[in-house]
């Protein structure tokens, strides 16, 4: 389930070709690359912000020749690329990693804040294949909630669970307090998430004791892409190459890492 | 991989295999190299370490180019007094040797560096006098035959394991630099680092990685390094390990042939995969059987017969 080889992923410069403000300082980017435009659910590519920075972004959609990413600002990359408008050039390469696997059993979806993203894209790959898909998007407050109605016509109304931790919108709480209240239900879901840590760490320890099975994208410092510098190691795994989903199995194997510390610039272990 | 005709011995450090991890490539994590030990590498060497944490350049600090990469991570590390633990669970959890790349801003530097990892259980050091990027280490150590031969010296003076000194190709005469690296006590040579590059996007019109300059790794560099070999082997009487664009079986036989005794894998990991090593070592063991060798020490360095 690994993407393409690099021996044909060199970087491509390429113009924007859409830019959609999704408010709360979120932003989509939609660009022209044949290669990402062929990327599955989960995958990531490379973007290279010229004279400024190349960093990892999740693919929100895939199709017809383009490919979208789903960017917050929130440092100087992310910030210089909220500057682009509709045809400036950025350098693309990818896609790059493994990508959620469906296993046709009903699922249950979690993201929160831009880990959203990947998960719209996986709605609706699954809404294509006639999964049973149920969708808990969790934010700090309403303007964070991400792709609420989209994935409302995606998978159905009823399917949606907002969830803020202020209650300014939808259901008050965490995201993962609604997982726990699905999976107690006794209904048998495959869980998939994508998020801040802290959440999709509490995720996966409710799909081990109810005995679901798990997948979630992971995020880490990121610098080659091609699993070549080490930055971005997780236990004895490399999220660009070996990851970024990683499955439940996975995860048990890294348990000393996950949920607990990362790696910074200069591969210095800091809490998560 | 326990085929006995692959075993070498390198200034004392014993190889079941010819493989070995190229320093930069993975290199921060025990459990890492674990991975890559169990892939199939003879040894593993570490990312470069130094006194003082560094953070590296900005991305991008790899660019693909056609028959290679050109990078500039610009050396980060943690710095050897965080990274001696990691060398310290490395030794734990492995069984091939675990080498420690150190480099220096000074002198002392490259030698604090080597003795904390010596004493934290490296099976030996190897010396970074050769990264063509970052200032006032590296190539600016190797490129000066007076300075290399000091901060060999000194590391020798005070570290009891094999020291291996890693060079630049980005010289006049490699093989002049390689005979100062063991005048001065190296008891191994790596040939070589990458050499200076550069990649440019011609719809900006800027330099692709972040520090702009680089170096050049892969399948490109493989034929130049060759050379490299090539040359040392006839100035110098200590083991080589040669470093450059190993992709293959095929590849390691001609360094071999050239007069290396094991060689680094660095590029190929990315373009192969973790499996590369065990890959060549199985193509290795295959042509020394076919042509009828009974080890690997017998085919280094037959290039040179006339």
């Amino acid at each position: 389930m690994s993407g393409y080889r690099i021996g044909a992923n060199a970087l491509r410069v390429t113009r924007i070709c859409r830019v959609v403000d999704e408010g709360a300082g979120v932003k989509t980017f939609t660009l022209s690359d044949k290669q990402c435009a062929r990327a599955k659910p989960g995958q990531f590519l490379m973007l290279w912000i010229p004279g400024v920075d190349e960093i990892p972004l999740s693919i929100m959609a895939a199709s017809a020749g383009k490919v979208s990413v789903t960017v917050k600002a929130v440092g100087e990359a992310t910030r210089a690329l909220h500057a682009l408008g509709t045809d400036a050039y950025v350098g693309v390469r990818g896609p790059f990693g493994t990508c959620f696997r469906l296993d046709g059993s009903s699922a249950v979806l979690v993201g929160g804040g831009t880990g959203v993203a990947p998960l719209r894209f996986l709605a609706q790959c699954m809404a294509e294949k006639a999964v049973d898909a149920k969708i808990i998007v969790g934010a700090k407050t309403r303007g964070e909630l991400l792709f609420v109605d989209a994935l409302r016509s995606l998978v159905g109304g009823g399917n949606v669970v907002a969830v803020t931790e202020d209650g300014s919108y939808g259901v008050k709480g965490l995201a993962t307090d609604q997982l726990e209240m699905m999976l107690q239900s006794g209904s048998r879901l495959s869980v998939y998430a994508c998020g801040p840590e802290l959440m999709v760490h509490r995720a996966f320890e409710l799909a081990e004791a109810y005995g679901c099975q798990f997948e979630a994208s992971l995020e880490r410092l990121m610098r080659c892409g091609i699993g070549l510098c080490g930055s971005c190691v997780i236990g004895k795994y490399r999220v660009c190459a070996d990851g970024p989903v990683f499955t439940g199995d996975q995860l048990r194997e890294i348990a000393a890492e996950f949920g607990h510390f990362k790696r910074g610039f200069k591969g210095e272990k800091v809490p998560v | 991989m326990a085929d006995g005709m692959l075993k070498v011995c390198l200034a004392g450090l014993e190889l079941a295999n010819p493989t070995v991890l190229a320093s930069g490539v993975l290199g921060y994590s025990a459990e890492v190299f674990q991975r890559v030990e169990a892939s199939g590498a003879g040894a593993v060497v570490t990312k470069s370490v130094g006194v003082a944490a560094r953070e590296g350049y900005m991305n991008p600090t790899v660019c693909q180019v056609r028959c290679g990469l050109v990078n500039a991570m610009g050396l980060p590390n943690p710095g050897i007094d965080v990274f001696v633990e990691e060398v310290a669970r490395a030794k734990a959890l492995l069984s091939v040797p675990v080498i420690v790349s150190v480099y220096g801003f000074r002198t002392s530097e490259y030698a604090y560096a080597a003795v904390r990892a010596a004493s934290a259980g490296a099976d030996a050091v190897e010396l970074n006098v050769s990264c063509p990027h970052v200032e006032g280490t590296g190539s600016e150590v190797g490129q000066d035959e007076g300075l290399l031969a000091e901060v060999v010296r000194e590391v020798k003076r005070i570290v009891r394991k094999p020291v291996f000194v890693k060079l630049s190709p980005n010289v006049a005469d490699i093989a002049s630099v390689a005979e100062a690296a063991v005048a001065a006590g190296a008891d191994g040579l790596t040939v070589a680092n990458t050499l200076k590059a550069l990649a440019i996007d011609v719809e900006t019109g800027i330099p692709v990685l972040g520090n702009r300059r680089g170096g050049l790794s892969g399948p490109a560099v493989k034929p130049v390094v060759l050379r490299c070999v090539y040359d040392v082997y006839e100035r110098v009487n200590v083991p080589i390990v040669g470093c450059g664009g190993v992709t293959s079986w095929r590849d390691a036989v001609e360094y071999f042939l050239a007069g290396a005794s094991a060689v680094q894998v660095g590029t190929a990991v990315a373009t192969r995969g973790l499996s590369v090593f065990a890959e060549i070592t199985r193509g290795v063991a295959a042509y020394l059987r076919r042509k009828g060798y009974g080890g690997l020490a017998q085919v280094v360095g037959l290039s040179h017969r006339r």
